[in-house]
């Protein structure tokens, strides 16, 4: 059994230039490892610079708004931190079997924004409000929503989104976006033209506390039998609808809306009620731009109260990414590409604004004024 | 004794080997495909957090496994400093199967997301809620994981270096072919008389 050691460590030798089988099966070892690195680059985008990745996409966010303003959201930068309850009134459970509509009430945390990227930014007539919201059931399973004000989305996938920032943005010259620019964008987006004019004919509210917030995009509801239900949802406001008019625009006080807010909530509790929209099976899923049609039944479920509003801060809303797939179960994301785009980009500007300093926010709520 | 192991890795060692290089491979290219595509982005983070903790049960099953079923040693001919690099290399895959899904994990629980496994199925936050403990985990959990992917490679060449240049026991204790019939051979007498005249000849 005994062999000579020389031979055996021989063996441990790379093969010598005139053993060609061995070259041959050196190459070969050499190629599958380098086979499967080329995937994997491959697959991480490196080889393919125009594919849209979350950080090219949150670039741009940086790009349309001067650069990065750090520890800011790269959207909806501007915003206060609100707090509440929501009380089910048990009508969801047909559709859906989360716990959050389950009868009963459930705490909730989140925030109102502007969109846009500038933390700074003066509040005015044309500004889109933002509502998100963390509803945590004590069973933990957790449904975060981000809504805004208007009432469709204005493209249909995330390449829509990139392209959008860089056409709208105004030109430093003349304060419109690029004609040229706007024309080749809506000619490879034709649903944009719609979306805006549908948007356009939708009057603005005057504050936070009146407005109705809209989820746009589709999701699927599953109920305890494990039926499926396609829903769009919305927050509508119990305060009276009152249209934002120019005049409010010229505030000498950059913070208005959430003033007003803060005022409002100081006078009491505000509401709103949980509309869900039951879709049909012909209703467009995968498509924001796209209204479903007005008659679709719309379910009460229950109520939102906002009774409490404070600085953003560590470890409140500033902190907390309201990424619109954290979802409980019972509800699941539908075919809307929009819902994938979004999540990778929160998760993106997340990612970057936790590990950067932090200035202190535009809008300060006084100290005894938030309920 | 020159070719000693002759006894392959045990069949449990062998299964979890290679469900989890399939299982690790997968989740390294989930995670790097994940991060550069938006519109893929939703559908492989729901498949990157629940396999993430199954690697992580797997290994800490496979740990164990090691300590009570050990591996056959390796061949008593090779260099000192192949020796170090082989244990080196299986110390640094361990660490990194353990390191990189309790990073994430971790670093989900700073941010407070929920980790969702399936359904209403969850697990708890292990760390408290910090911007800066979820910025320095993010970051962290990608250099580990680019590095389990080297280590991989490393790996893997490695293994097809025995299998085709130094031509030994090593690759075929892990297979579940291999050794097998080189066991029936070495019935006959000389355990590695097959191996001994090719290498002869190639010399």
């Amino acid at each position: 059994m005994s062999e000579d050691p020389g031979a055996s460590s021989q063996r441990y030798r790379l093969p010598s230039l005139s053993d060609r089988g061995a070259l041959v099966r050196l190459a070969v070892i050499g190629a599958s490892v380098l086979a499967i690195a080329v995937c994997f680059a491959f697959v991480g985008g490196w080889l393919s610079p125009g594919r849209l990745g979350e950080a090219r996409f949150v670039d741009r966010f940086e790009q349309v708004n001067g650069g990065a303003h750090p520890g800011f959201r790269r959207n909806h930068a501007k915003g206060v931190c609100i707090a509440g309850s929501f009380e089910s009134n048990g009508q969801g459970v047909r559709l859906s079997k989360a716990a959050v509509f389950a009868p009963g009430r459930v705490p909730v945390t989140g925030r109102f924004s502007l969109a846009g990227g500038q933390p700074h930014v003066a509040d005015g007539p044309t500004a889109v409000l933002a509502m998100a919201l963390r509803l945590r059931p004590p069973s933990g399973q957790e449904w975060r929503t981000a809504m805004i004000d208007i009432p469709v989305f204005l493209v249909r996938n995330g390449e829509g989104l990139y392209e959008q920032l860089l056409a709208t943005q105004p030109d430093p010259k003349t304060g419109q976006p690029d004609p040229a620019k706007m024309a080749a964008f809506t000619a490879a987006h034709p649903e944009f033209l719609p979306a805006i004019q549908l948007v356009k004919s939708t009057p603005s509210p005057s504050g936070f506390a009146n407005a109705t917030f809209n989820g746009l995009n589709a999701f699927r509801f599953v109920n305890a039998s494990g039926a499926v239900t396609p829903v769009r949802w919305s927050m509508a406001a119990s305060d009276p609808f009152t249209p934002q008019t120019p005049e409010q625009g010229k505030n000498p006080d950059k913070n208005y809306l959430f003033d007003d807010f803060i005022a409002r909530v100081a006078r009491g509790p505000v509401q709103w009620h949980l509309l869900l929209t039951v879709g049909q099976p012909s209703d467009p899923t995968s498509d924001p731009t796209l209204p479903w049609p007005a008659e679709r039944e719309r379910v009460d479920v229950g109520t939102l109260t906002i009774n409490h509003v404070e600085t953003e801060a560590p470890g409140n809303c500033r902190d907390i990414n309201f990424d619109p797939l954290v979802l409980p179960a019972g509800i699941e994301p539908s075919d809307d590409p929009i819902l994938s785009a979004r999540s990778a980009t929160y998760s993106q500007s997340f990612t970057r604004r936790e590990g950067e300093k932090k200035t202190p926010s535009a809008v300060q709520v006084p100290v005894g004024k938030g309920s | 004794m020159i070719m000693a192991p002759h006894r392959p890795f045990p069949v449990f060692s062998r299964i979890l080997h290679w469900t989890m290089a399939v299982l690790v491979l997968a989740m390294l290219f989930i995670g790097i495909g994940m991060v550069s595509s938006v519109s893929a982005y939703h559908q492989l983070v729901a498949i990157h957090k629940p396999l993430g903790i199954l690697v992580l049960v797997l290994v800490a099953i496979r740990l164990v496994n090691r300590l009570v079923n050990p591996p056959p040693p390796l061949p008593e001919g090779m260099p000192a400093w192949q020796r170090v690099a082989a244990l080196g290399s299986h110390v640094l895959l361990y660490v990194l199967m353990f390191a990189v899904p309790i990073v994430g994990w971790a670093m989900l629980s700073a941010a407070r997301y929920p980790v969702v496994l399936y359904g209403a199925l969850q697990l708890p936050p292990i760390m408290p809620q910090s911007p800066e403990l979820f910025a320095v985990l993010r970051e962290t959990h990608t250099v580990l994981a680019l590095l389990l992917f080297a280590t991989f490679l490393a790996h893997l060449g490695a293994a097809l270096m025995h299998a085709l240049i130094f031509r030994d026991d090593v690759f075929p204790s892990m297979t579940f072919w291999g050794l097998r019939e080189r066991a029936a051979t070495a019935s006959g007498g000389r355990a590695d008389g097959a191996a001994a005249p090719a290498l002869a000849k190639s010399e």
